[in-house]
């Protein structure tokens, strides 16, 4: 089984800064790798340990500074890294972003099996880029993955957690997965891996490399685009009260009775 | 300029698993019938797949949040969420009728179908928004927070349709107000070509009503971790019973075990806007405020006088909730 896995890096910090053209500032801040897609990660390497012959190709869009993150996932066991890189890249939106991820998919890796990604990424949080990349390569999606549960007869089953409950699916062929944030603890790296991941290649395809051209990728290719951005500030009067425990008491009892709830 | 080659509004009535629409349709069609107005008077329109027979069942809803237009696909195939079938119908049915803003309610089912059918589009799609208006130009302004709720964003979209979630109690519902004739409209399900490779294989039910209390609720009664233990709940408990209020729960109150996932409200959890949101022993992270700031008025009580809660409470209490409490049960058992 041959697995794109795809994953991203996001700002570690809360000092977010913003372009002129009011899109986010990757460069110069300090990134690690998107909670969700550490799971991803797992869920790829799980399927490695249990599928024969399963490889696992990264691929990663972003600045060059990804390559600590690569080089971890080749330390963990994954089989080959991309790095998707391109100055024509910088302010692409969901859309664009998933028509550049499958086209280096398409380019790298065109016998694919299965796409695996994070559900969300913690600094958009659109959930959008998953099904996106799903729909360019015109494979079938399976998002909210909580674990895999069988591959067998040449179909996938997973378990996806929904607002009311858990569904088992089934896919058949090539798929695109979105998987969820789990509860144990990710593996880390052993020592032969930390060396053998030292030896491998970074792979860099840029725009010309994926066959796309500048209006199809970054700010251009994007069919939204930030008008505006601002710090959320509240509406409520934030009104702090020092009192003792029974004038505290009747002051929520006015509250309510002023509010009309009692 | 806006491209009158697109017109008026369709939202997504999604119908959960128990058969009935899911209550954020009502709340997308009430927030539509707003940009509507300011977009001259375009018509508000609503897109259903379902089972055989089953539309008939929604017809008077319809018609009492006067939609002008249904268009509904029956098919038996169509009884559970596919979205390999509701992606596809959904892409054709927007290429017939070319709505300005499609409107999709940013459930699970939501967004998985949204992402698929706006990129299959070609067009921009804006998630879980919590804000959407109509600017100068007539375009869909749709703010959303963004980096865990840190930052507001507001995005334009410029093709068309213009795509938006919201998640489920972000805008209100009117009372159900003008009666009109509704033309419903059947449409073929055209999905024979499709070869269907994703099947729902089982389906275990852990949760009995995804709508639960605090969609409702008044008044919520929301503890966090502060509250330490089992005591700490129960009193927050007969608190919240003495008003008649609802009891919600942090993410980390629920971690320690003292409440369930269902009740609790932030990002990974519920949004909730009651008309009186008391938050007790919460320091206030943003994953929690952003399911609980537009509640009509916060009140907090908090031992910690820099907690960040105070900064979107209406009325803040510096104190703690071990003393507070027992004295709050006593005086509303007393007098209720």
């Amino acid at each position: 089984m041959k697995i794109a896995l795809c994953i991203k890096q996001v700002p570690d910090t809360t000092d977010i800064r913003w372009t002129e053209n009011n899109t986010i500032q990757r460069e110069g801040v300090e990134s690690v790798i998107n909670p969700y897609d550490v799971y991803a990660l797992e869920f790829a390497l799980k399927l490695k340990s249990l599928v024969k012959s399963t490889t696992i190709t990264v691929f990663t869009m972003g600045p060059a500074q990804a390559e600590g993150m690569l080089r971890r996932c080749l330390a963990l066991g994954c089989d080959n890294v991309v790095l998707i890189s391109d100055r024509k890249f910088a302010g692409a939106d969901t859309y664009a972003t998933g028509l550049t991820i499958a086209n280096a998919i398409r380019a790298e890796l065109p016998d694919f099996d299965m796409v695996v990604c994070g559900q969300f990424a913690v600094d958009g949080d659109t959930a959008q880029t998953g099904p996106n990349i799903a729909n360019f390569l015109e494979i079938p999606q399976v998002t909210f993955v909580k674990d895999f549960v069988e591959f067998s007869n040449d179909k996938l089953f997973v378990t996806r957690e929904m607002e009311d409950g858990i569904e088992t699916v089934s896919v058949k062929g090539a798929a695109l997965v979105c998987v969820l944030k789990q509860d144990f603890e990710p593996q880390r790296p052993k020592i032969n891996g930390i060396i053998n991941a030292t030896k491998k290649q970074i792979k860099i395809l840029t725009m010309e490399d994926i066959n796309l051209t500048p209006e199809k990728v970054g700010l251009k290719g994007s069919p939204t685009m930030v008008s505006k951005a601002f710090r959320n500030v509240s509406s409520h009067k934030a009104e702090k009260f020092n009192l003792n425990v029974d004038e505290s008491v009747d002051l929520i009892e006015n509250k309510l009775k002023s509010l009309e709830v009692l | 300029m806006m491209d009158k080659e697109y017109n008026g509004i369709l939202i997504y009535a999604q119908v959960t698993k128990e058969d009935y629409l899911h209550t954020v349709f009502f709340e997308l069609v009430d927030k539509a019938k707003e940009l509507a107005q300011k977009l001259g008077g375009v018509e508000v329109n609503a897109v259903i797949f379902s089972k055989v027979g089953l539309v008939k069942n929604f017809e008077e809803s319809f018609k009492n949040k006067g939609l002008n237009k249904v268009y509904y696909f029956e098919d038996e195939r169509l009884s559970t969420y596919s979205n390999e079938y509701y992606s596809a119908l959904l892409v054709d049915l927007v290429d017939l009728i070319k709505p300005e803003i499609l409107l999709i309610g940013a459930t699970n089912e939501g967004r998985d179908l949204a992402p698929r059918v706006a990129s299959a589009l070609h067009t921009g799609l804006t998630a879980d928004c919590t804000g959407l208006d109509i600017n100068e130009k007539g375009q869909l302004a749709a703010t959303r927070p963004t980096f865990g709720g840190q930052l507001m964003a507001t995005i334009l979209c410029k093709t068309f349709p213009q795509m938006a979630t919201v998640r489920p109690n972000v805008f209100k519902t009117n009372p159900d107000s003008n009666f009109v004739d509704t033309e419903f409209v059947s449409c073929p399900a055209n999905i024979n070509y499709i070869e269907k490779k994703v099947e729902l294989v089982k389906f275990e039910k852990t949760v009995e009503n995804i709508i639960n209390e605090l969609d409702n609720a008044e008044i919520i009664v929301a503890g966090g971790k502060g509250l330490k233990n089992e005591n700490g709940v129960r009193l927050l408990k007969d608190f919240a019973q003495g008003i008649n209020g609802t009891f919600a729960a942090t993410r980390g109150l629920v971690e320690m075990g003292l409440a369930p996932a269902s009740v609790q409200i932030g990002q990974t959890g519920k949004t909730v806007h009651p008309r009186v949101y008391i938050a007790c022993a919460i320091s206030g992270a943003i994953q929690h405020t952003v399911g609980m700031e537009n509640s009509d008025y916060i009140i907090a009580i908090n031992n910690d006088e820099n907690a960040p809660i105070f900064e979107i409470a209406d009325t803040g209490i510096v104190g703690d909730v071990f003393e507070i409490l027992p004295k709050l049960v006593e005086r509303f058992n007393k007098t209720i």
